[in-house]
């Protein structure tokens, strides 16, 4: 699905990650963990195209035939189906709760401007389809009360399944979680995991997640790639990562 | 064209440059630390000419302290602006704070109108000042001799305020890292009025020198050198005070060459900056000496 | 029900213009003229509240858009004794002088000119940051004005154009004489401005409505957030900008009917100036707000005009004040928007409800 391959990401003198080499097999959930600073969102940057790596390559492979995504811009890699959520919130604030999602599937629309301003019947099918699927989604992520609010006025956690469902309207095969259960209490992390699993199965997805909570990523990760200091220290699965030495020591920075 | 003439331009053209470096420092500082076009930079420009004019004709004082104080005068205009325009506004989104630029902007131009009157006031330069000197058949007006030499001296000045005060390390801290800075410590509100005052400070010297040169006074004058002087700015590297100086002398001289060699074009003078920034965007984006900045996510 | 409200819409569309033909007869022609600023400012309001308040970029080049409006229209409409007559200085162009087309028309080829440089302007300026825009933009409608002033043979200078055509509706006159049997004196010039504006507004509700509307606003709220969900930037900006643009451009046109005259002085940034007040009135990306503050302002600016003149109040006079009258809009502006901050999207003037207050 996705082939990271040796990508150095170098900002004038730091660098912030360095020869970072991964692999993500289709239907899998592949966790990214690493101490503050590791590099994680600089390396989720880079696949979705915000950054331009200093060198490496990235390989997307999304049914069969694999292209490189370094040269293409955000818009574009979101269109051949990876998207993310920030780690951040970036919501559209202004916006309603409905329309965050709806604009989700702007991308693949196929109908001019001035078709949506005519409201000619093939871009008013398409409008209604999009906004069946916005309202399916809400529901989903258990929004749908909430949809014509505007989407500032959200509790913190709403916010963060808000850009879940957004991810999701623009159909991606791949999809990127930054950091998805910050400032969650335990019972919201654990729904949160059944809600992953649960997307992942219905949307065929893969999923590739930054993730502080140490029960979320040993809990649903097929896989784990451990980040420090730009470098790429361990792989393996959770059970393999939770006994690496090298990881304990990032980690608690025993020297 | 003789040696003689292409001299003559050179030193006009010098001259010129050299205002526009001195009202290009002001664009720069403020963008460095506040992301902000400060559009109302070039009526304060306007302002410091005026307040010159007035004091010459209403005080007893000596011509050149009299160009001190309204230079001191304008910087605390400067400062007020800053106070009154842009400081409620730090945490809002930025086109807001832009349009109250605009607003200051447009207010100043219309008091000037209403206090200054529009009708055109000649400067009272002194006589000296407006002299002309005859240097191996080259014919250069004092002022355009005397102008340099004050930009040279106030960026001596500037660059050792910058590089060797704590104020100025403070300046420098703001431009690069405005949260980082802010937590360090630094009083954000004293450092940026001070900057504004600067700013405003060779604007008026700019604007005096201006009024010395030209001779004729009038509401709107600062509008075009101000637009001008930011492309200067922009094209330098908007942030970077070398920057800013080597755009405003790009500017000048470019400006007055043009009209030298191609007389026909006199007429689309005012156009040749503007051209000139499109280019610059479209070549290298950041000016000559600026750097990329990386957006954060 | 849908049909329902087609149908209330169509009403009120027809009401509008038959009121408008109403006042056309009603009002003197000095009222006549100030309610058609309005309709011609509800235009350029709306067209610079795409751009600024629901693209969320930041363009000061209206006037020069107007500019290129207002001038193509004058070229192509006025008839070639009128042209002789104008360009004494410079003979005009031979083939520009020959031309004369129906106002209609004209109009549209002002708008397009107007959007074909919006494109060509904002292609390589909108893939920057809003301040180069805003300068850029600038910059731009200094030029215009710089290339007209300079371009005697086609613009006749820094005399201007008089004469411009006015009676611009002969075929509704026309028609009105051979159906009914009504024969006008004068001619119905609130129409063209007026059915304008509202092609105008509902072309932006119906915009605002759709996915491309919504994706603008989108970009407004959060760039980074927009490009990720897949919506192309730089091709929506330009979209936004080049219809800004083409609107700005008929605002200018029919101006320049409205005005009788026009001269490169009118398009200068206190132009643009005026139309910002109305958006941050009105509020940024709010559709009824621009249309009222449209209204307002030009009414104000109308009303006002005696502050620049010798004031005579009975037991006091002043002398003439010129300048007064801006420096009071221009307190107005900086009072609102350093009070309202963050709120740039509300309206001062209205408070909206219902539908499009969520949108």
């Amino acid at each position: 699905m996705l082939k990271i391959d040796n990508v150095t990401m170098r900002f004038g003198g730091v660098v912030a990650v360095n020869q970072f080499s991964a692999k993500i097999d289709p239907g899998e959930i592949v966790g990214l963990i690493g101490p503050n600073g590791a590099g994680k969102t600089t390396v989720f940057n880079m696949v979705t195209g915000v950054y331009k790596p200093t060198s490496g390559d990235i390989i997307f492979t999304p049914n069969g035939t694999s292209q490189s995504i370094i040269n293409l811009r955000p818009d574009q890699i979101a269109q051949i189906g990876i998207c993310r959520t920030f780690q951040n919130i970036r919501l559209f604030k202004e916006l309603t709760v409905l329309d965050n999602v709806f604009i989700g599937s702007h991308l693949r629309l196929k109908s001019g401007i001035f078709s949506s301003v005519l409201r000619l019947p093939n871009y008013t099918k398409q409008e209604k389809a999009m906004y069946e699927k916005a309202k399916y989604l809400l529901e989903k992520v258990g929004l749908y009360e909430e949809k014509d609010e505007k989407s500032f006025s959200l509790p913190y956690g709403k916010q963060r399944r808000l850009e879940i469902a957004r991810a999701l309207a623009t159909d991606p095969k791949l999809l990127l979680l930054d950091e998805p259960a910050a400032g969650m209490n335990p019972q919201e992390t654990q729904e949160l995991m059944e809600f992953i699993e649960n997307i992942k199965e219905e949307f065929d997805l893969t999923i590739f997640l930054i993730e502080h909570h140490m029960e979320v990523v040993m809990g649903i990760c097929d896989r784990i790639y451990v980040l420090d200091q730009g470098a790429h220290i361990a792989d393996g699965d959770p059970l393999e990562i939770q006994n690496n030495p090298k990881v304990i020591e990032a980690y608690l920075g025993v020297d | 064209m003789s040696i003689q003439e292409f001299l003559q331009h050179l030193a006009n053209g010098t001259s010129l440059g050299s205002l526009y470096a001195l009202i290009a420092i002001g664009y720069t500082l403020v963008y460095g630390i506040l992301r902000l076009i400060n559009f109302a930079h070039g009526e304060i420009f306007m302002l410091g000419a005026y307040i010159a004019y007035y004091g010459i004709f209403f005080t007893p004082l000596p011509w050149w302290l009299v160009f001190i104080l309204a230079s001191v005068l304008t910087g605390l205009i400067g400062l007020l602006l800053e106070k009154i325009a842009y400081k409620p506004l730090r945490n809002s989104p930025r086109i807001t704070i832009l349009i109250s630029a605009i607003g200051a902007s447009f207010l100043f131009q219309n008091l000037g109108i209403l206090i200054f009157s529009g009708r055109p006031k000649a400067f009272p330069a002194p006589a000296f000042l407006n002299g002309v000197l005859n240097i191996g058949g080259v014919s250069v007006g004092t002022i355009s001799l005397i102008i340099p030499v004050v930009t040279i001296i106030l960026l001596v000045l500037l660059t050792f305020i910058i590089q060797k005060t704590k104020t100025g390390m403070a300046m420098r801290a703001l431009s690069k890292d405005y949260e980082a800075a802010s937590l360090m410590g630094i009083d954000i509100n004293k450092v940026i009025s001070f900057t504004f005052f600067i700013g405003s400070f060779l604007a008026a010297v700019g604007g005096i020198m201006w009024g010395i040169k030209y001779l004729q006074l009038v509401p709107h004058m600062g509008v075009m050198p101000g637009l001008k002087c930011f492309i200067a700015a922009v094209i330098g590297g908007i942030g970077n005070i070398t920057g800013a100086v080597i755009g405003g002398f790009i500017l000048g001289l470019g400006e007055i060459m043009l009209i030298a060699f191609l007389p026909t074009l006199t007429g689309y003078r005012d156009a040749f900056a503007f051209i000139l920034l499109i280019l610059i965007l479209l070549v290298k984006p950041t000016g000559l000496m600026g750097e990329k900045i990386a957006e954060k996510v | 029900m849908k049909d329902n409200k087609i149908i209330k819409y169509i009403i009120c569309v027809v009401v509008a213009i038959i009121a408008m033909i109403f006042l056309n007869f009603v009002l003197d022609s000095y009222k006549v003229r100030v309610l058609n600023l309005c309709f011609i400012y509800i235009i350029l309001g709306l067209s610079m509240n795409l751009i600024n308040g629901f693209t969320g970029l930041f363009s000061l080049g209206h006037a020069g858009f107007m500019a290129i409006g207002a001038y193509t229209v004058a070229i192509l409409t006025m008839t070639p004794e009128m042209k002789e007559m104008n360009y004494y200085m410079k003979p005009m162009v031979s083939f520009l002088q020959q031309i004369n087309m129906p106002f209609i028309v004209a109009l549209i080829i002002g708008g397009l000119l107007a959007a074909l440089f919006g494109f060509l302007i904002g292609a390589p300026v909108l893939k920057l940051t809003d301040d180069y825009l805003a300068i850029a933009t600038l910059g731009f409608s200094e030029i215009i004005r710089v290339v007209i002033i300079n371009l005697q043979s086609v613009t006749n200078g820094a005399l201007g154009l008089k004469g411009i055509p006015q009676k611009t509706n002969q075929f509704f006159v026309k028609l009105l004489r051979d159906i009914f049997g009504i024969s006008l004196s004068h001619s119905i010039n609130l129409l063209w401005a007026g059915i304008g504006a509202i092609i105008t507004i509902v072309f932006m509700f119906l915009l605002m409505k759709g996915s491309y509307g919504k994706a603008f606003k989108a970009i407004r709220e959060d760039e980074i957030a927009a490009r990720s969900m897949g919506v192309n930037l730089f091709k929506h900006k330009v979209m936004s900008f080049t219809i800004g643009s083409f609107l700005a451009g008929i605002g200018g046109g029919l101006l320049a009917v409205s005005l009788g005259t026009i001269d490169p002085t009118l398009f200068k940034f206190s132009l643009t100036w005026n139309i910002i007040l109305i958006v941050v009135l009105g509020g940024m990306g709010n559709i009824n707000g621009t249309i009222i503050s449209a209204i307002v302002v030009t009414i104000a600016m109308e009303a006002l005009r005696f502050l620049d003149e010798p004031l005579n109040l009975g037991f006091i006079q002043t002398p003439a004040l010129p300048g007064l009258r801006m420096v009071v809009f221009s307190i107005i502006l900086m009072t609102v928007i350093i009070f309202k901050k963050d709120n740039v999207l509300k309206s001062t003037l209205v408070k909206v409800r219902g539908r499009y207050a969520k949108n």
